[in-house]
């Protein structure tokens, strides 16, 4: 099962990165992703499938010093 | 007209102030932005929760720059993953790269600090790297392309003030990138005499943030900045030495 | 001026800072404010060292004198360093106009063989010296750089540091030198004004400005701990040359922070005891201005007095400026061991004082004479 930002998600298997992203209700301009430690390209969600052994991470920015 | 500016990377700004935005509420940012007059504000990289929660960039006005941090890195290869993950959501290219692996004083490694100093600004990011006041370590930032150096003062939230004074003033006399001073400023009095040491700008985080009225001190240290800014550049007055000799010393001379 | 064959093009990054910036430099445009800015200053720039080698500085000798002897004392603690030279060779190939081993002087012209250099060397170390400067006039036929190479190797079996002041070489063959024993290489560059060098130096491989002004940055590439800088006060505007020759020590040290600098202030001395006849002559007063400024520009850096200059100059200078003094001089070829020479002096002496009488004094003046800091492990 596929793990997004360290948690199993059994529901993100088979769904596009941008599919999973509109899902969890993520604001794409926002954030940016990393598929298995690479980053993966804006132009890529919509093609890239996620797989149940991927590790996606989704980031943004917050309050920081 | 401003012919002061801040200049880093090719970049020019007219404020020498960069503000932190950790352990603010949201909706004070903004004020705390405009206030401080800061074009140059930190921003953290984390992980992002879903539902669709208020976004930081919403609150930080147009126009300023932002300047991701590296921070939660532990080594350069971190550090540097955190550096690209933050230019992929398409904010600049300004990167402040903080590695800490000391979790009691969060003091920075300047030596994995070098590295990816090196690796960035080889990517072409404008690399502003957060350091221990080491003058060798100052040189080989130098030598790996980061366009500033910024030096802390204190360990970070101390509010303590200029610690290590007599290290950054080495650095401001020796090297020929601006030296920002990052870190443990606690009050404007004491950015007011990092400016008049010759500091190229100030960063401050914890000072305003944790401040009663946020917005004022902000200002408040706005203030301080420029008067120190234009107090250095007026060459302060001179400061007599009184002690001489009883006897003089070129009395031996025959012409 | 161009580089001859074989003579190694490091670039000029460091000379054409030096010498535009020396352009650039009217000593009569400072007045007594930039020198009181200069004196108050807590660190020295470029622009404090230039007011303070200006005409205006010399009403404030006195400051001038205080200031360097707090840095002296910052920096030196109260050590003065002793060495004596050892020319080993007066063949040169040079004809340059103002010294005593110019090709076209009709003087008596020698080399010390192995044998010889090992018999001077061991009468030099019996006096206590610890450190030696080996000199040779200029030609790769009699003193090529074996030749030179062999005298540190022997040098080595009775000194502890090794500096030479011989002709510019390329980097490998300073790194070879490195390696047979030598730690530290001088090369005064005589005047930093290239129209005036090319009218004193007017055949010989020393012609080629660039190459000796580049000397020093191919001496530490070639792994000498230490460079020495110079300039003969009096050829052209000493004040100029002083602060080309400051300059030029003060950039190389931002580019190679490890390496040792070290100044020297040879003087050409005045023939008529006149201050007002020539005001580019160097009379005690402006050699002590300069020495002094030398001192406040780079606190750091071990300043030199010759024997061209008399005892009480030298005695005086060691306390306020200058940290380092030969003792026991003779500039001819192999007179340490014999009591004639056999080849003849580069100039004339005024301060004959042997090794005792030199450490004596110091120690009388409540400082420290200083043979040796170094050893090799």
């Amino acid at each position: 099962m596929a793990k997004i930002n360290g948690k199993t998600v059994p529901e993100a298997d088979g769904m596009s990165v941008s599919g999973y992203i509109a899902s969890a209700g993520y604001v794409s301009g926002r954030i940016a992703v990393e598929y298995n430690e690479a980053i993966l390209p804006r132009e890529d969600y919509d093609k890239t499938i996620i797989a149940s052994s991927d590790n996606v991470e989704i980031v943004e920015f917050m309050g920081g010093g | 007209m401003n012919n002061d500016k801040l200049v880093l990377g090719g970049h020019e700004f007219d404020s020498r102030f960069i503000l932190g935005s950790g352990k603010y509420s949201l909706e004070l940012i903004k004020a705390a932005v405009e206030n401080a007059g800061a074009q140059i504000i930190t921003l953290a990289l984390r992980r992002a929760n879903s539902g669709g929660a208020a976004n930081i960039l919403d609150y930080i006005p147009e126009g300023v720059t932002l300047l991701p941090n590296t921070s939660g890195a532990r080594n350069a290869d971190e550090a540097v993953r955190i550096a690209r993950l933050s230019r992929e959501l398409g904010c600049g290219d300004f990167v402040k790269i903080e590695v800490v692996r000391d979790s009691k004083y969060l003091l920075p490694d300047n030596y994995e600090t070098i590295k990816a100093t090196e690796i960035l600004a080889k990517e072409g990011f404008v690399v502003l790297p957060y350091m221990y006041p080491d003058l060798n370590a100052a040189r080989d930032l130098v030598n790996a392309g980061a366009a500033a150096v910024m030096p802390l003062a204190a360990p970070i939230g101390t509010n303590k003030g200029l610690c290590t004074k007599d290290f950054i003033q080495i650095l401001i006399d020796e090297i020929d990138l601006p030296i920002i001073v990052d870190a443990g400023i606690g009050r404007p009095s004491q950015a007011c005499e990092a400016m008049e040491m010759g500091a190229a700008a100030v960063m401050a985080n914890t000072a305003i943030a944790s401040a009663g009225d946020i917005p004022a001190m902000a200002e408040a240290f706005r203030k301080a900045i420029e008067a120190g800014r234009t107090a250095y550049l007026s060459k302060p007055g001179r400061v007599r030495d009184t002690a001489s000799a009883s006897s003089p010393l070129t009395g031996f001379i025959h012409d | 001026m161009k580089y001859l064959p074989g003579m190694e093009n490091i670039g000029s990054e460091i000379q054409d800072k030096v010498i535009s910036a020396m352009k650039e430099y009217d000593p009569s445009a400072y007045t007594a404010e930039d020198v009181k800015a200069a004196l108050e200053a807590e660190v020295c720039t470029p622009e404090h060292y230039k007011a303070l080698l200006s005409p205006a500085a010399e009403d404030f000798l006195e400051e001038i004198a205080q200031k360097a002897m707090n840095e002296r004392f910052k920096h030196f603690g109260n050590s003065v360093y002793m060495f004596t030279p050892l020319y080993i060779s007066n063949y040169c190939e040079n004809q340059c106009v103002y010294c005593g081993f110019n090709c076209r002087n009709q003087i008596h012209r020698a080399k010390l063989n192995y044998e010889e250099i090992e018999k001077e060397m061991s009468e030099i170390a019996k006096t206590g010296l610890q450190e030696v400067l080996i000199l040779t006039g200029e030609t790769r036929v009699y003193s090529d750089v074996e030749y030179i190479g062999e005298a540190c190797k022997i040098a080595r079996k009775y000194f502890k540091i090794v500096g030479l002041e011989i002709y510019p070489v390329n980097s490998d063959e300073y790194k070879y030198l490195h390696e047979c024993g030598a730690d530290f290489v001088t090369v005064f560059q005589e005047t930093y004004n290239s129209d005036k060098y090319e009218k004193l130096h007017l055949a010989g491989c020393k012609r080629v400005f660039p190459y000796r002004i580049n000397a020093q940055e191919r001496a530490i590439m070639g792994g000498m701990r230490g460079v020495g800088f110079g300039a003969l006060l009096g050829l052209d505007d000493f004040r100029t040359d002083a602060f080309a020759t400051g300059l030029h020590a003060h950039l190389l040290q931002k580019k190679y922070p490890h390496a040792e600098i070290a100044v020297s202030c040879p003087r050409l001395r005045p023939t008529i005891a006149n201050s007002k006849i020539n005001p580019r002559d160097v009379h005690e007063k402006q050699l002590l201005q300069i020495v002094c400024a030398y001192r406040i520009f780079l606190p750091y850096a071990s300043i030199t007095i010759s024997t061209r200059e008399c005892s009480r100059f030298r005695d005086n200078i060691i306390k306020i400026a200058a940290t380092k003094i030969s003792a026991g001089v003779n500039v001819g070829i192999g007179g340490h061991s014999d009591s004639e020479d056999k080849g003849d002096e580069q100039f004339e002496i005024s301060d004959p004082r042997s090794v005792d009488e030199i450490f004596a004094a110091i120690t009388d003046m409540g400082l420290q004479p200083v043979m040796s800091e170094y050893i090799y492990v």
